[in-house]
């Protein structure tokens, strides 16, 4: 059984959850530093990472969030306030927690250096520092004092109603345990944790069936029964609780105290049981009753809170498996439409009235399918926050960050290989983007800049836009760069856009010195590549004085796409239509030759290249004759423009894409393929690869214009 | 099939079949099932052994002419030829042969290694071979006649 495998990467998931947020929170706290109900917010995500990562044995993890949740728990105690030094920490913390839950993840070192010194800071302002109260016992608190000294583990006073988490001996332990109906909707069983107990000590259980009505009126779903517990054991309460940890929120687990003379009243159930309603006794814990916090304090690894959206955790495989079967049934429904098509039936069969009720649920179902994999970009944005941060902090130019359409949402794989393409951009943005404090001041701009990360869909795309208020691009600078590295010749007339397009020429950096934030030999080409692999295009925009923007737009899915079905060379193949601009018969339209063997076609005053699509898959020499053929525009993400020759048209529609690499490897000039209707296959033209090929040919042209000038 | 478990031990089944009137064989591991020639589309600037890609309910994968591969001549593919799907390397590819023949059970300590008089592409290609009666099945070695997927463009 890999059981403990399963819950270690649930543990993660929870970490992903509960570093968001983390991060959400001190976004909040950046607003309005004394919000109690966001530090204890904050609070609790720090605990549950603590909780769980002190349940896996990741003492590193387990030590450093000691030490965050200690001065946050101050904060949320009132002993300690919220200035910008210590929320500025608190930002670098959740950073370095979340690379220390990287790290447990990957089984990886994480950067101790940095974390000691995070370590320390946290423990400089943290008020209890010193005073130590002994640890409580079990292994992540064993191994926070081995390896910290003197620091406390649970900083909090417990005095009075659980003698049992000093680790003092004790008389007999009762407990009342009230299962609710999660408990068994989640597939727990009481019984289990009984004997769980029982190994840790002497236990009898008594059955409280006060509740449980005759047969005739019994409510089968909801459960009646509640037991009282009496386990004589040396263990503390921690303990006795870990072995509740995984049905919390799923119970009422009182502490009932042995001793009549005791004072301590008893809890009432709620604030014990924690879990989806830990906010209770979160905000309860304001009043500071130390009843209240220790329920908090030992309340585990939360669950997610409930009343948040209602959502379930799917392996990511099941889906894509869902995925490739609904994209094999839209196929054989293609398959099965051709043959009922080819039948000849008469208008009002019932066959064909069954098939077109088919075909429509059947991209009903694809597209549903592909939304499950759709998922915010928020999480993409928030660590773009923290490039922001860093970038900022080691350039010395104070930036903020503000992000828009957060909740857009976009294909995960989209999101994953977003990532680093992002994050070059955004350091680009901070490092070269924005001007440093004295220009800014001399521009009469804040000191601080602002950088925008907005997303949006437009027309079945989503456009993610980076925008700086910096100084703009340094158009003179760029050419000057450009020319000296060859990029382009010194008498080249270019226009605004194509000397910001310069930027994403390969090998093009425009700071003069290398910092270790970009200019690291990958460029704005590589940004550029990566995005144009996930079907994507970048443009640029800039103002001087004002800023630089850059606008990504990204299709919706990696699954499906918009095509164009041809004819060329009796293959049949798809042009994706996404920067199709114009179709045209070459009979219709104004084509010159130009030097041997290239065409350009005249449209609207511009001269566009002519490239045969047949040829430049191999498929055949390009034809002398193309009054029978047709004429595809296409442009580039740069603007620039060609014409395509196929042989016919045949249909717009949605094709579902088939990778090519895994069976078989990249193919030049091909993205992938599809599967028509007919069972065949179909190859998806690369169109970047056209622009390519057009650029190959082009210094001939203008060679040939030259002359003619 | 686990690929390591099948190998194991020496009693081994192998799956037999024509090329260009040569008898040839793969080991049953890797054989993933074995359908009819239908026609492939034709991918552009692949090598002259790749007669296009297929489509395996669902799967897009190559097909090669092994004929060809093994230095024999070009198969004209009729619908009376066969494919036989093999899983390779994580990959999935076809192999074009004129007719499956037999399933056999051989000992791999039978199998006798390559006469060093072969073409460039015997000796790469083929492992070695088995007698059984008067026949000779020669034994192809699938990772040498599947080039791996190296992720670069081709």
């Amino acid at each position: 059984m890999n059981s403990k495998t399963n819950l270690r990467e649930l543990f993660f998931q929870e970490c992903e959850d509960l570093l968001e947020s983390l991060t959400d929170g001190f976004a909040e706290l950046e607003h309005d530093s004394t919000d109690m109900e966001t530090i204890n917010a904050v609070f609790r995500a720090v605990h549950s990472i603590k909780g769980g990562a002190g349940a896996f044995g990741m003492e590193t993890l387990v030590e450093f969030a000691h030490a965050f949740e200690n001065l946050l728990d101050e904060v949320r105690a009132g002993e300690n306030t919220v200035n910008p030094e210590m929320l500025s920490l608190f930002l670098q913390s959740g950073d370095h927690l979340a690379d220390l839950v990287d790290a447990a993840q990957s089984g990886t070192e994480p950067d101790l250096v940095h974390g000691g010194e995070l370590l320390a800071q946290l423990l400089t302002l943290s008020n209890a520092g010193g005073d130590a109260v002994p640890a409580a016992g079990g292994a992540p608190e064993t191994s926070c004092t081995n390896e910290i000294g003197d620091v406390d583990f649970q900083p909090l006073t417990l005095d009075l109603d659980s003698p049992l988490s000093e680790g003092e001996e004790a008389g007999p332990v009762v407990m009342r345990f009230t299962a609710l109906k999660d408990l068994y909707v989640n597939g727990n069983d009481p019984a289990l944790l009984f004997r769980a107990l029982e190994e840790m000590g002497d236990l009898s259980v008594e059955a409280d069936l006060t509740a449980l009505r005759s047969l005739a009126e019994l409510d089968w779903d909801e459960p009646a029964i509640t037991w009282t517990l009496t386990l004589d054991t040396t263990r503390t309460e921690t303990e006795i609780r870990e072995v509740f940890e995984f049905v919390e929120g799923f119970c009422l687990l009182e502490f009932l105290s042995d001793d009549p003379g005791s004072d301590t009243p008893v809890d009432p159930a709620p604030p014990h049981s924690a879990g989806p309603d830990a906010t209770a006794p979160a905000n309860a814990s304001m009043a500071g009753s130390p009843t209240d916090q220790d329920s908090v304090r030992s309340d585990g690894p939360t669950r997610k809170a409930a009343g948040t959206k209602n959502t379930i955790r799917v392996d990511l495989d099941r889906v894509e498996r869902l995925i490739n079967i609904v994209g094999e049934l839209v196929i054989s429904e293609a398959m099965l439409s051709q043959s009922v098509t080819e039948m000849k039936l008469d208008s009002d069969n019932k066959v064909g009235t069954a098939m077109g009720q088919l075909k429509q649920l059947s991209s009903q179902l694809q597209e549903s399918v592909i939304a499950i994999r759709a998922q915010p970009v928020k999480s993409l944005f928030q660590r773009m926050s923290r490039i922001v941060r860093e970038v900022s902090q080691t350039t010395d130019k104070p930036a903020r960050f503000a992000t828009e359409g957060d909740y857009t949402e976009v294909d995960k794989t989209v999101i994953e290989r977003l990532v680093d393409p992002l994050t070059h951009m955004i350091r680009n943005a901070v490092d070269h983007g924005l001007e440093d404090r004295s220009a800014r001041a001399a521009a009469g701009k804040p000191e601080q800049g602002t950088v925008t990360l907005s997303a949006a869909h437009r027309s079945g795309r989503v456009l993610i836009r980076l925008s700086d208020d910096g100084g703009g691009i340094n158009r003179d600078k760029v050419r000057s760069i450009a020319e000296a590295r060859g990029l382009i010749s010194p008498d080249a007339e270019l226009s605004q856009s194509e000397i910001d397009n310069l930027l994403f020429l390969p090998g093009f950096s425009t700071n003069d010195e290398v910092t270790n934030l970009s200019g690291r030999g990958v460029g704005m080409d590589v940004v550029k590549n990566e995005i144009q692999a996930l079907g994507g295009r970048v443009s640029i925009e800039s103002e001087p004085g004002c800023g630089t923007s850059l606008t990504i737009s990204l299709p919706l899915t990696l699954a499906v796409l918009e095509g164009m079905i041809v004819e060329v060379a009796g293959a049949t193949v798809v042009v994706p239509t996404n920067m199709l601009r114009e179709t045209l018969r070459a009979a219709e339209a104004t084509i010159h030759a130009m030097g041997p063997g290239d065409r350009v076609l005249a449209s609207h005053g511009e001269m566009i290249p002519v490239i045969d699509l047949g040829a430049f898959l191999g498929f055949r020499t390009p034809p002398q004759d193309l009054s029978e053929h047709t004429l595809l525009l296409i442009d580039s993400e740069t603007g620039a423009r060609i014409a395509t020759v196929v042989d016919h048209l045949h249909e717009q529609r949605e094709v579902v894409i088939k990778g090519l690499e895994k069976n078989y490897g990249q193919v030049v000039g091909i993205s992938a393929a599809t599967i028509l209707g007919n069972g065949q296959i179909a190859l998806i033209v690369d169109t970047d690869q056209l622009f390519e090929k057009s650029r190959a040919v082009q210094p001939s042209a203008l060679f040939d214009k030259a002359i003619g000038a | 099939m686990d690929h390591a478990e099948a190998f194991q031990g020496n009693e081994r089944e192998i799956v037999t079949f024509r090329v260009s009137d040569q008898e040839f064989c793969v080991d049953i591991g890797y054989v993933r099932e074995i359908r009819g020639w239908s026609p492939t589309t034709v991918l552009p600037h692949a090598p002259d052994y790749v007669k296009g890609m297929m489509n395996l309910r669902g799967t897009v994968l190559p097909v090669m002419d092994l004929s060809l591969r093994l230095g024999l001549g070009a198969t004209e593919a009729t619908p009376r030829h066969v494919i036989i799907i093999l899983v390779v390397n994580d990959m999935t590819v076809g192999l074009l042969v004129e007719a499956v023949s037999d399933i056999l059970t051989v000992s791999y300590e039978d199998m006798k290694a390559t006469p060093d008089i072969g073409s460039t592409e015997t000796k790469n290609f083929v492992e070695g071979f088995f007698t059984v009666d008067d026949r000779m099945i020669r034994v192809v070695d699938v990772t040498c006649v599947v080039p791996a997927n190296t992720g670069e463009p081709r």
